[in-house]
């Protein structure tokens, strides 16, 4: 487990050598073994719920056995699109302005802003966004679920989409303008591409930490029994699914709950996952 | 073919710090121009002012008269970017862009500039490699292999290749062969000598040896003044400054 030493160093070393070693190996094992846990046991309560009328079917009424989540996968996934539109350009963009325009007091200003929205819990945020969009809509609608995790995902992409430009080295910057190009063009096409895997990794966390929120929903997406593919009608979402079900009186929808929750996972690891792969390939693939 | 430099009445600030004071300078066309002196005494600045990189890094200013062949490039609507494409620049360390291939490297000065006609760009890559001297070595991995994944001295002829791409009228090189080992700087100063009959070339160095080797005209310069301008035989055998005299000598710097 840890490098060998070489001759003639002493003891103490060579132990110290070791006892890093082993702290280092048990503490990345440490880290795994919840995250490995809980997929087991998602595994072990849900997979027997897990069938087709599960992922075609909507919710039977309580009493009835049978039914599933399709629309609430489906709804999931509407909501996790506006969410993205919204997050996706409005964080990264802020993150470049952060990076290569705002070396001053007021990009200091919006950094710290940003931290502080980081911070804020979820259900404020769907609060916030009840009142705002919600009331001024006169009723629950996907449209509000994915503003409320839209604004989630922006401080989280923006300050990761700062890191990562701000480590794309000065150099590079200078090759682009030493050949005229301008900075505009070189932060999108030059800078922003260097930095790239960064930005994504930074993307797909502030997706995947929002895709299972539940708390944000409760007063904007509200949930539905029933298929919705609308923006401005509520719209049910596996997060929100799998909390209903959880503190239902009723048994099969407490398995019904451990299957959602185990979709849920599968998806939101699947759909990083997937990123992962087609930015990898896409990588090298010249100018 | 390259065009001729005429500097005049340059002076360049860090902040509140003067690092260039009023130089007078003129380059002429299609040859090689060595700036010469110690660290710090502003070489650098001065090549960076001469196509407006200088104004890149925050609080940096020049003011003056720069005139490139017919370009003023510190006029009134004078466009840096547009300098910065006709004055092609190769930096001390090799900065080839990390995540594009060998020919992505090469065109990107190109395809950034919105330039599109596919056939004319592969001939344009094909023939900046040549004239880098690169050519024989990456023409089989044009499109596999990423400008990163070569040698040191590979990826500063790659950086002199992509910056003659969009044809610029000179080339300024900062040191281009500081961070490379002996055989990667003579390949480097072979390729100098041949570039001169296309391009006026102005090459910051702080190996004299390096400057008498390449150059026909060498500046000197020390704590932000040009002391002497001459052939490059003057200043290397009978400078007529004394300051001059004590540096290529090697009584100090």
């Amino acid at each position: 487990m840890s490098t060998p030493a070489p001759q003639g160093v002493s003891l103490g070393r060579r132990l110290s050598n070791g006892g890093a070693t082993v702290f280092a190996v048990g503490a990345a094992i440490l880290v795994l073994v919840p995250l490995l846990a809980i997929f087991a046991y998602l595994l072990i309560k849900g997979i027997g719920s897990v069938n087709v009328a599960f992922l075609t079917q909507t919710p039977k009424p309580p009493g009835e056995v049978g039914g599933g989540m399709a629309n609430a996968i489906v709804g999931t996934g509407l909501i996790l699109a506006v969410a993205s539109v919204i997050g996706l350009p409005l964080g990264i963009g802020s993150g470049i302005y952060l990076a290569e325009y705002a070396r001053n007091r007021f990009g200091d200003v919006i950094r710290f802003t940003a931290d502080v929205l980081n911070g804020v819990p979820s259900i404020v945020v769907g609060i916030a966004v009840y009142s705002l969009v919600v009331v001024r809509q006169k009723h629950f609608s996907a449209l509000s679920g994915g503003v409320a995790l839209g604004i989630m995902m922006i401080p989280t992409i923006a300050r990761a989409t700062e890191e990562m430009l701000l480590m794309v080295p000065n150099v590079v910057r200078e090759a682009a303008y030493g050949l005229g190009i301008p900075k505009w063009r070189t932060t999108l096409s030059i800078s922003l591409r260097t930095a790239s895997a960064g930005v994504i990794t930074g993307c797909m966390l502030a997706f995947a930490r929002v895709a299972g929120e539940t708390a944000p929903l409760l007063f904007t997406a509200f949930g539905n029994q029933f298929w919705n593919l609308k923006l401005n009608q509520p719209t049910a979402a596996l997060s929100l699914q799998v909390f209903t079900y959880a503190i239902s009186p009723y048994d099969d929808w407490h398995k019904q709950a451990w299957a959602g929750a185990l979709i849920l996972i599968v998806l939101i690891v699947g759909a990083v996952a997937a990123v992962r792969i087609a930015t990898s390939r896409g990588m090298l693939k010249g100018a | 073919m390259g065009v001729g430099i005429e500097v005049r009445g340059l002076n360049a600030w860090y902040g509140k710090n003067q690092a260039l004071q009023s130089i007078d300078m003129t380059v002429p066309a299609n040859h090689v121009t060595a700036v010469i002196g110690p660290s710090g005494c502003g070489k650098s600045t001065f090549v960076r002012c001469l196509n407006r990189m200088h104004e890149t890094i925050p609080e940096a200013r020049a003011d003056g008269s720069v005139k490139v062949g017919e370009m003023d490039v510190y006029g009134d609507g004078s466009d840096p970017v547009e300098v910065r494409r006709r004055i092609g620049m190769v930096f001390q360390k090799p900065n080839p862009f990390p995540t594009m291939s060998i020919y992505g490297n090469v065109a990107a000065g190109l395809k950034l500039n919105g330039f599109r006609n596919r056939k004319q760009m592969d001939e344009l890559v094909e023939r900046s490699l040549k004239l880098a001297a690169l050519w024989e070595e990456v023409k089989d991995n044009l499109h596999k292999k990423s400008g990163a994944s070569l040698s040191g001295g590979q990826q500063q002829r790659l950086c002199i290749a992509r910056a003659l791409a969009v044809e610029p009228e000179v080339l300024l090189m900062d040191e281009p062969a500081s961070a490379l080992d002996p055989i990667s700087t003579s390949k480097i100063e072979e390729l100098i000598f041949q570039l001169k009959q296309h391009y006026t070339v102005v090459i910051v160095t702080h190996n004299m040896q390096q400057a008498a080797r390449v150059a026909e005209l060498t500046g000197f310069f020390l704590m932000g003044s040009l002391i002497e301008y001459d052939k490059t035989e003057k200043i290397f055998t009978t400078p007529a400054d004394k300051r001059t005299e004590d540096y290529v000598t090697g009584r100090f710097g």
